[in-house]
């Protein structure tokens, strides 16, 4: 049960460090990402890759940060300067391509077998029974300095300008600041976090393939991060929380009602999370921590 | 800041919003524009500032062409409009809203915000003081800390009136500032218009309110169906026929 509780948690980490990123994005900048799980994708197999030509973590890490930023450059010069709803459309696309790519370019990433044998990240400098907790160690000090980041980003100048952009993107031109400089960074710094959770996904599973990172993910980080309050940090990591516990929660329907299939099961699951999403929402339209609307 | 527009026209399908409209407006002026509804006044602000784009004509800025350059870029040469219907950045405090336009904020830049705290704060706190002025100046002081969403109509043109002056803008174009203001605050906003113009600002106004526009322009343009159909001294232009046939009802 433990080892359970240790799992969940580092999924959890990082589905936050996820959520951090679409929260700067879209809760404070307004901007409608679809295709987050792609930066997710992009971050896992540059590490994978990297970890199988035996470089450190060390260095890894922020390579597969700097790459997620640099993926997500071309979808921000290409459509950053439509509409929110194209955007939307353009990154949802943009992530299906990530996954494509993934499952087509075999010489790079082994297709639909995807990339196996990941190492453990702490192997080698902890015992084997204590690496899962070194690593959620690790991946909640990430968090937290994640969490500080974006909190010093949404009280500062900078976070004044994007949350205007929310607001009113031609009002911010009629005072000479130009929304695309600012969306675009919004982007990329969103995509480097995604990146980064991507990095600690892959090494944790220590198996990815494509089939992971299908859209269903950016939105499980939607649903965490309206459940927790558009616009918060704070709801970027409660609303995860609750995302979680609905997700594993209904792992334990089975204890109560034992008598149906287990395939059934799975779609019953997935109705209980919806269910609860829809009540969650329709009763609390703000978020547990309250959203940007209610300041 | 001089500003000339010229031969401008533009088109919705058939309908003619601007038709042919040039002005000079001399630099460090007050001018107004007055018309019926519906007389393109508006419009010519978007085309002027670059948030529409004309289907002929040129607009000059300081003796350079600007038609070709984007609303942020005209912003930034010193040229700043306010809006007709105020665009206030609805969830951020009345306070937050006019610190958001003050130009070339070092903590606007990421960078600077982590690697030169001190220096962000330093600029923040002089900022503030600069905002606190303004917010007395136009009675917002008590609502400095809401979201500006909730003002009344007229607060959230103050607002926008604000903001524009924390731009440092040369040129102000102003889209009917005193609708919905108390006649107090008029007169005040009009005696603050002139402070700034003596200190070189220009003013383009938009405005219905005849005599509170009148004392303050030195040119009163006249538009109808997208033309310009008189110009010149208030009081002259006011006395025109053609003028108060189109606009103030007939003849008197």
């Amino acid at each position: 049960m433990e080892a359970y509780i240790i799992a969940i948690a580092i999924i959890t980490a990082i589905y936050v460090l996820l959520a951090l990123g679409l929260n700067l994005q879209y809760g404070l900048t307004g901007l409608i990402n679809f295709g987050h799980v792609g930066f997710f994708c992009v971050g896992a197999y540059t590490a994978a890759l990297l970890s199988k030509h035996e470089v450190s973590p060390l260095l890894a890490f922020p390579v597969a940060a700097l790459l997620t930023a640099l993926a997500a450059w071309p979808l921000g010069v290409v459509s950053l300067r439509l509409r929110e709803d194209y955007f939307a459309i353009v990154s949802l696309g943009f992530s299906e391509v990530v996954r494509l790519v993934a499952t087509s370019e075999r010489w790079l990433t082994n297709g639909v077998q995807g990339i196996s044998g990941i190492p453990k990240l702490m192997d080698g400098l902890v015992p084997r029974a204590a690496e899962p907790v070194a690593v959620l160690t690790l991946l909640v000090a990430v968090n937290v300095g994640a969490i500080l980041m974006m909190r010093r980003i949404a009280n500062s100048p900078f976070g004044r300008v994007i949350e205007a952009i929310r607001d009113n993107e031609e009002a911010v031109k009629s005072l000479g600041k130009d929304p695309a400089g600012f969306k675009m960074k919004v982007l990329m710094l969103g995509a480097a976090l995604a990146g980064v959770a991507g990095a600690f996904y892959a090494h944790y599973i220590s198996f990815i393939s494509p089939e992971q990172f299908v859209p269903l993910v950016t939105f499980q980080i939607w649903m965490a991060i309206i459940m927790g309050g558009v616009g918060r940090v704070s709801g970027a990591l409660v609303g995860t929380l609750i995302l979680m516990l609905f997700l594993e929660g209904s792992r334990f329907l089975h204890d109560i009602i034992p008598f149906i299939p287990d395939v059934e099961m799975a779609s019953i699951r997935l109705g209980v999370v919806g269910l609860s999403i829809v009540l969650f929402t329709l009763y609390r339209p703000q978020g547990l921590m309250g959203d940007f609307r209610r300041r | 800041m001089r500003l000339e527009i010229e031969s401008l026209t533009m088109a919705y399908g058939g309908l003619k919003v601007v038709d042919n409209l040039s002005f000079t407006m001399p630099a460090g002026d007050i001018v107004g524009v007055i018309g019926p509804n519906g007389a393109g006044k508006s419009t010519m602000f978007s085309i002027v500032t670059g948030f529409l784009v004309a289907d002929a004509g040129d607009v000059r800025f300081r003796g350079e062409t600007v038609t070709a350059l984007s609303p942020v870029a005209r912003a930034k040469s010193g040229m700043v409009r306010t809006f007709q219907v105020p665009r206030e950045f609805s969830h951020l405090t009345v306070r937050e809203n006019l610190l958001a336009a003050a130009p070339s904020q070092s903590g606007e830049r990421l960078l600077d915000l982590f690697f030169r705290p001190s220096r962000v704060s330093a600029e923040e706190a002089l900022l503030a003081k600069r905002v606190d002025g303004l917010l007395e100046f136009l009675k917002l002081g008590k609502v400095a800390g809401t979201p500006a969403g909730r003002l009344s109509g007229g607060q959230k043109k103050l607002l926008e009136l604000g903001r524009v002056l924390m731009t440092g803008a040369k040129l102000i174009l102003l889209d009917e500032p005193f609708a919905g203001v108390n006649p107090v605050l008029i007169e005040e906003i009009s005696q603050r218009i002139l402070e700034l113009n003596a200190d070189g600002v220009g003013f383009l106004i938009i405005e219905h309110d005849l005599g509170a526009l009148t004392r303050i322009v030195s040119t009163l343009h006249v538009m109808d169906r997208g033309c310009l159909i008189a110009s010149g001294r208030p009081a002259e232009v006011l006395k025109d026929p053609v003028v108060r046939e189109a606009y103030l009802g007939g003849p008197s």
